[in-house]
């Protein structure tokens, strides 16, 4: 499936776009370890259970900055010097050089760098530094590696999905094909690479291929902030066409509040709703755009709560809802409802005490259903729901 | 003149009838009205022909008078006798069809734009009339008994006798010219279909002589089987077949026999083992399946067990067990099946001069066509023979028997193992996950599948409730009560008629299949269907439970096409109600159509998930599996 990348459409756009590209070379090569406020509650995230890693990481990245937020981050403060002695311990027990899960926080950090490329660079970083002398050793090295960053956040489904793409990937063919070892791991380490920039480049693919679907006078409703979609709409504004953006709120973390504000900076007319508003102004809407925590089996998506009932509403007054996705997001899960899945915890603001007795629900994502979905946009091109299954049974069996 | 109306004749006529029986009024109207009246009325009073007191305005002059009586239309015997033969399809045909061929044919266009005035262009941008009018109303003419055509074409709607107004100032020649490139259009059609229709016949007799060639060398090579040659209806044999037959035989999907075919069934009829009787009243709609007619043949069959050298005994036993139905269930068929083969190719031995691959594919076929006999194939059995034969067809001629025998027994164990007790577990490890504490699990009838799902849960100690939900006439659900039951587990039993009931409180229903075809349509038990659909309108998640060695590349849209007919009988007697089962006779009326049948098709949409020995899948990647793991893959 790798092979099939839509990245052609890149080839063909390289020179006017080349400004919007961040540098590779800056991306490529490792940022240095800052420690920062936010990173000083990443190393034990588990510890946290109100929250999940995914959701801090995205904090982070967004710069979201709630009370609850702050509460947490002192909270982790305080609790700074327990982590720190159950930190020696893991230290001690990893106790190499190199450890997966530095890597890939160093790599976190980059904020426009999604989850799972920073596991897909932290992983090559691993073939790479590997000290294996056959290739089972190596594999059983990756496999040991994508295992740890797997369990790091066991919620984030793009970081599990990311893992299990580039086993697949760079293992697929049979490195029986080299006489020697170290030509299949220059090989391997290739391929890690070449996969780590079509993931990198995936954002501006999607951007490109879904500007065929915005046409001048239309009404884009987005949900929350996705960096793909994102990426869609600027380029959208940079090919100078004519559109009118409404950005949910996107309670509790208020996400939208911050794609709305990105959106003013270029220019483009944008219209804040509560996220309750959704129906009232449906009928105004040409189209839904929405990002995706991950794609599953099913064709569905897992995404930010209110996801769901954004696609119902639409479904029902005949809108189509168009998700922007990575394909590196395709993961092998097939939740058949809502509850069908591994909870991901976010604490919710009310602004005001809540009685213990009453009971928030803390869901952080919901799950929508194949059939109110109507394209991806992925960077294997343009598909139908269905595909989504076809891709990943020709990828994993 | 007579081939013209023979051809008439048979092309034909629902359009022309229609055209009549709406339009008596209308022609005179416009004939007054429209602009054409006064051109078109001089041949028509003048014209010979007996329809044209049916609809004054069309009638054009028939072809030896319009010499004389239009100017405009000078005489052109070649051009007419390529005129002639055509318009009987043009008449015919729908409007449509003249859209298409006007928009199709370049020639039409080229014509029309060089008479190139501006009112030929209006003209031929209706193509319903316009040019094309003339060519119609002269072969209606023609014709004696063209009062219907010509009428019809009067029904055209209002546009065209407008347009008809609009050419008739074109000039003589012009028109001449423009109507007759659309008729030699009409002339490559007719003769399009002609050709098409002789290419259909050489390939029936094609058809019919390789049949016969099939059949004649089974025959001729093994005398003893002469009462059972080859059946035709699973697609065997082919081994003896020339390299492009067989090729040919692939591309086209082997029909099925229909049972409603006479011919072919007295064919079948006299080398069958089993002697039908003649069913009842049959369900007219069900008509081209295998009545149900056993039963009755059992204790004769079983008398002849030890006449027919024929027939394997394992075979044979297999046979009745299905005849009695004390096999049942598409794994235990398709096993018993297989083991009956196993037994069989146990004890073959190459006949002196023969191919062992030949001899033997022939030899499974006969024993097939028993099988058949007793009850017709299910899907698994179907693929699981595909998959032996092909393996019988693939061994290297260069094996001894020993070895070959000894690489089936292996081969046939390996399919047993691999692609369904293997498979069950998998699919058991795959479907576990998706019960959870607390769940209320809904299933028809009896799936072996789904049993073994249940019970793996239960040992892994999931706390959840069963409704288990039967229906007549088979009520084999009970056996699955029992066991579940016997286990420990807490069930509920009820009848389908109480499912929208029952729905209301499960958040799980777990079907089985006896296959889904590759539109993702599941195949299963009577009343799955109806158990699905129900299950959708409360948003319970379907999951259907199936090996992936009981997928088809088939696709069916109903439950009618194929199907299976069960006995009448069982649904017209409920035991312990005689006051029920007297019918007074009326049994043996023709307005009794009793009809039971064993399977149907619940579409795609119903179903949440499949889950197979791939995993969990979408019904909609059904056909990828099937693709990917095609064929050789998927049957090993």
């Amino acid at each position: 499936m790798w092979y099939r990348s839509a990245s052609f459409v890149l080839d063909k756009s390289q020179q006017p776009q080349n400004d919007t590209v961040p540098d590779d070379s800056v991306a490529l090569s490792p940022p240095p370890l800052s420690i920062s406020t936010a990173a000083a509650q990443n190393p034990n995230p588990r510890r946290n259970m109100s929250m999940s890693a995914y959701y801090q990481t995205r904090a982070a990245h967004h710069g979201v900055v709630t009370s609850d937020w702050l509460a947490q981050a002192q909270e982790a403060a305080t609790s700074a010097a327990a982590a720190a002695g159950q930190e020696i311990i893991g230290e001690g027990k990893s106790g190499k050089a190199f450890s997966v899960i530095e890597e890939f926080n160093s790599w976190r950090k980059q904020p426009d760098l999604a989850e799972a490329v920073a596991a897909i660079r932290a992983l090559a970083a691993v073939i790479g530094n590997s000290e294996a002398k056959t290739m089972m050793e190596l594999e059983i090295e990756l496999k040991k590696a994508s295992d740890s960053l797997k369990s790091w956040d066991t919620t984030s489904i793009s970081l599990t999905a990311g893992c299990d793409l580039f086993i697949r990937y760079v293992t697929r063919t049979s490195a029986l094909e080299y006489e020697d070892f170290n030509s299949a791991k220059s090989r391997l380490i290739e391929r890690a690479e070449k996969f780590g920039e079509i993931s990198y480049k995936a954002r501006r693919i999607i951007a490109m291929l879904s500007q065929d679907f915005i046409f001048d006078g239309c009404t884009i409703l987005v949900h929350g902030f996705s960096r793909v979609v994102f990426e869609v709409l600027k380029t959208a504004a940079q090919n100078k066409k004519l559109f009118r953006v409404l950005c949910t709120e996107g309670r509790p973390d208020r996400t939208g509040l911050r794609l709305s504000n990105e959106l003013a900076k270029l220019d483009v007319p944008v219209k804040l709703l509560i996220d309750s508003a959704v129906a009232y102004t449906m009928d105004e809407v040409d189209m839904v755009f929405v990002g995706a925590d991950g794609v599953v089996e099913s064709g569905g998506i897992i995404n930010m709560m209110g996801t769901y009932q954004i696609a119902l509403v639409a479904h029902s007054m005949n809108k189509p809802i168009y998700v922007a996705a990575e394909s590196y997001k395709f993961a092998r899960l097939y939740p058949l409802d809502q509850k069908d899945m591994a909870p991901a915890l976010r604490p919710i603001d009310f602004g005001v005490p809540i009685p213990s007795k009453v009971e928030v629900e803390t869901s952080a994502r919901d799950y929508t259903p194949p059939q109110y979905l109507t394209l991806l946009f992925t960077d294997l091109g343009v598909l139908t729901p269905s595909v989504v299954s076809d891709e990943l049974i020709q990828l994993y069996l | 003149m007579d081939s013209r109306r023979t051809s008439r004749a048979v092309i034909d006529p629902k359009v022309r009838q229609v055209g009549f029986f709406t339009n008596t009024p209308p022609p005179p109207d416009r004939s007054q009205s429209g602009p054409l009246a006064p051109i078109r009325s001089p041949p028509l009073a003048d014209s010979p022909s007996p329809g044209n007191s049916l609809s004054p305005v069309m009638i054009p002059p028939p072809r030896h008078p319009s010499d004389t009586l239009l100017p405009r239309r000078p005489p052109s015997p070649s051009l007419d006798s390529d005129f002639f033969p055509p318009p009987s399809p043009t008449t015919t045909t729908s409007f449509g069809d003249f859209y298409d061929d006007v928009a199709v044919s370049p020639r039409a266009r080229g014509s029309s734009g060089r008479g190139n005035s501006g009112k030929l262009q209006g003209a031929s941008s209706f193509p319903g009339g316009g040019f094309e009018m003339p060519s119609v109303v002269k072969g209606a003419s023609s014709v004696p008994a063209s009062g219907l055509t010509t009428v019809s074409v009067v029904n055209l709607p209002p546009g065209i006798s407008e347009n008809a107004g609009g050419s008739v100032s074109l000039e003589g020649p012009n028109e001449r010219n423009v109507s007759s490139k659309p008729l030699k259009e009409k002339t490559t059609k007719a003769e399009r279909r002609a050709l098409q229709e002789a290419q259909r016949e050489a390939k029936a007799a094609a058809k019919a002589e390789r049949s016969k060639a099939v059949v004649a060398p089974a025959a001729n090579a093994k005398p003893a089987k002469a009462a059972k040659p080859a059946s035709q209806k699973n697609d065997n044999a082919v081994g003896g077949d020339r390299p492009q037959e067989k090729d040919r035989k692939k591309d086209i999907p082997h029909p099925r026999m229909q049972y409603d075919d006479k011919s072919r069934v007295q064919k079948l009829k006299k080398r069958s083992v089993v002697k039908p009787t003649e069913a009842r009243n049959i369900v007219e709609l069900f008509r081209h399946l295998p009545q149900y007619e056993h039963g009755t043949q059992l204790p004769d069959l079983q008398s002849k067990f030890f006449q027919l050298d024929t027939v394997h005994p394992a075979v044979y036993k297999v046979g009745l067990q299905y005849l009695s139905g004390d096999i049942c269930g598409g794994n235990a068929r398709c096993i018993a099946m297989l083991q009956a083969f196993l037994e069989a190719i146990k004890d073959y031995s190459t006949p002196p001069e023969k191919t062992l691959s030949r001899d033997l594919t022939a030899k499974i076929s006969s024993y097939v066509s028993f099988l058949i006999e007793c009850r017709p194939l299910s899907i698994s059995m179907g693929n699981a023979i595909r998959f032996l034969k092909g393996r019988i067809a693939k061994m290297p001629i260069t094996l001894s028997e020993s070895e070959a025998k000894a690489i089936l027994q292996s081969d046939i164990d390996r399919f047993i193992n691999e692609k369904i007790i293997v498979a069950d577990k998998v699919i058991v490890k795959h479907a576990v996950t998706k019960i959870r504490d607390g769940d209320v699990l809904l299933t028809y009838g009896s799936s072996t599948a789904v049993e073994m799902i249940l019970l793996h849960a239960h040992e892994l100690g999931k706390q959840f409730r069963v409704v288990i939900v039967d229906s007549r006439p088979k009520l084999e659900g009970k056996l699955l009560l029992r066991r579940l039951v016997g286990k420990g587990l807490s069930c509920t039993y009820t009848h389908i008629n109480a499912i929208s009931y029952i729905m209301h409180e499960v958040t799980r229903v777990f079907l089985g299949a006896s296959s889904i075809l590759s539109n993702g349509t599941v195949y299963s038990r009577v009343g799955t269907a109806c158990v699905a659909m129900v299950a959708h309108a409360f948003h319970v998640p379907v999951l259907v439970c199936c090996e992936a060695y009981k997928f088809h590349e088939r696709v069916q849209l109903d439950s009618i096409c194929s199907n299976e007919l069960g006995d009448p009988d069982a649904i017209s007697k409920v035991a312990g109600r005689e006051d029920l089962n007297n019918f007074d006779g009326l049994d043996k009326s023709e307005n009794l159509q009793l009809l039971n049948l064993t399977y149907d098709a619940t579409p795609s949409d119903y179903v949440s998930m499949v889950i197979t020995d791939y995993g969990m899948i979408p019904p909609t990647s059904v056909p990828v599996i099937v693709r990917e793991y095609g064929r050789g893959h998927l049957w090993i």
